[in-house]
């Protein structure tokens, strides 16, 4: 006797069923599923905004079934802490590239830290500016050849690349900083608990909560899909090691 | 029977769901172009092998995959 098939993966309730703007292989769309997941599981889609950045994502606002606003390039988490403080029950995150959370807004997302507002950020570091044509931003590898740094990033002159979660890890409003990937079914499983401990830490009350992913960017880095995750897994997590850097005592309880 | 059906139109042919497949080689790229353009992953498995891990469309960034699994008794 054959048993029924039974639906085990499909989108989720708070993913909208529309067609992505992104390149292919970008795992932007895998986060967003992510979090759409999450959202599900903690039922507080209708009790959500998120905040969308200026960057690739800029457009996420039509890819999530709960309310969504646009911030100026940077200013996501100066945004979400208005938002926060005038509607406490309500759950907000922010969803930030590295050209937007470690550039223009580097100084919003460590002083939203440091003032422990209760907000989630969830940070795409894929090393470059992706929307406006692969230039170097802050987080480039040393090395790594962009549009605007055509013979590698040559750190005597340009500097050294930002690591944002061992930046925030040091302020006491930061309770919860951990780095993810999600280069392979694995890690795109430790992702998801994080964004759902992310949530939860927002939901409990314990201040600021951000999860980096280090992510790719196939057209940009000017490789095929499959190569760029190759370049996570072997050049990106080399200088993003993944990890807990900042997790409060009263976190480990929530899990 | 586990199976996965691929909404092939809305497929952007990354090839990131071939590279994890667990039984080896049940998401192949197709010979044929889909409406966007792209050659889309499509399903193969004449043999019965998928187990319906959901690890293909776990690593799928455009929600194309959805798996169906047969329980085991």
């Amino acid at each position: 006797m054959t048993q029924e098939a039974e639906l085990v993966f499909s989108r989720p309730e708070s993913l909208s069923d529309v067609v992505t703007h992104y390149c292919p292989g970008c795992i932007h769309g895998i986060v967003h599923r992510l979090i759409a997941e999450v959202m599900d599981e903690l039922g507080i889609r209708e009790r959500t905004i998120g905040i969308a950045p200026v960057g690739c994502s800029v457009l996420a606002y039509n890819y999530f079934e709960c309310d969504f606003a646009e911030a100026a390039h940077g200013r996501a988490p100066a945004m979400a802490t208005g938002m926060k403080r005038v509607e406490p029950d309500l759950t907000i995150f922010t969803y930030q590239g590295d050209g937007d959370l470690a550039s223009i807004g580097t100084n919003e997302v460590i002083h939203a830290a440091a003032r422990g507002e209760n907000i989630t950020t969830i940070f795409i570091n894929n090393a470059v500016y992706g929307m406006t044509g692969g230039q170097m931003a802050p987080t480039t590898l040393p090395g790594m050849v962009t549009t605007s740094s055509p013979y590698g990033r040559d750190v005597k002159t340009q500097g050294y690349p930002v690591r944002v979660c061992e930046l925030l890890s040091q302020l006491d409003g930061a309770a919860y900083i951990v780095r993810r990937t999600a280069y392979k079914p694995a890690e795109v499983r430790k992702l998801r608990r994080a964004i759902k401990t992310a949530f939860q830490v927002q939901m409990a009350g314990l201040g600021f909560s951000l999860v980096e992913v280090v992510s790719n960017c196939p057209t940009n880095w000017g490789m095929t899909p499959k190569e760029s995750l190759k370049f996570v897994e072997e050049r990106m997590v080399d200088y993003y090691p993944l990890g807990d850097f900042r997790v409060k005592d009263e976190v480990k309880d929530l899990r | 029977m586990s199976h996965i059906v691929i909404d092939e139109d809305r497929c952007k042919g990354c090839e990131l769901c071939t590279m994890v497949c667990p039984q080896g080689d049940l998401v192949q790229m197709a010979g044929h172009f889909n409406v966007k353009g792209y050659r889309p992953s499509v399903f193969v498995d004449p043999e019965g092998r998928c187990t319906g891990c959901t690890l293909c469309a776990m690593m799928c960034p455009d929600m194309v995959i959805s798996v169906y699994r047969t329980p085991r008794k």
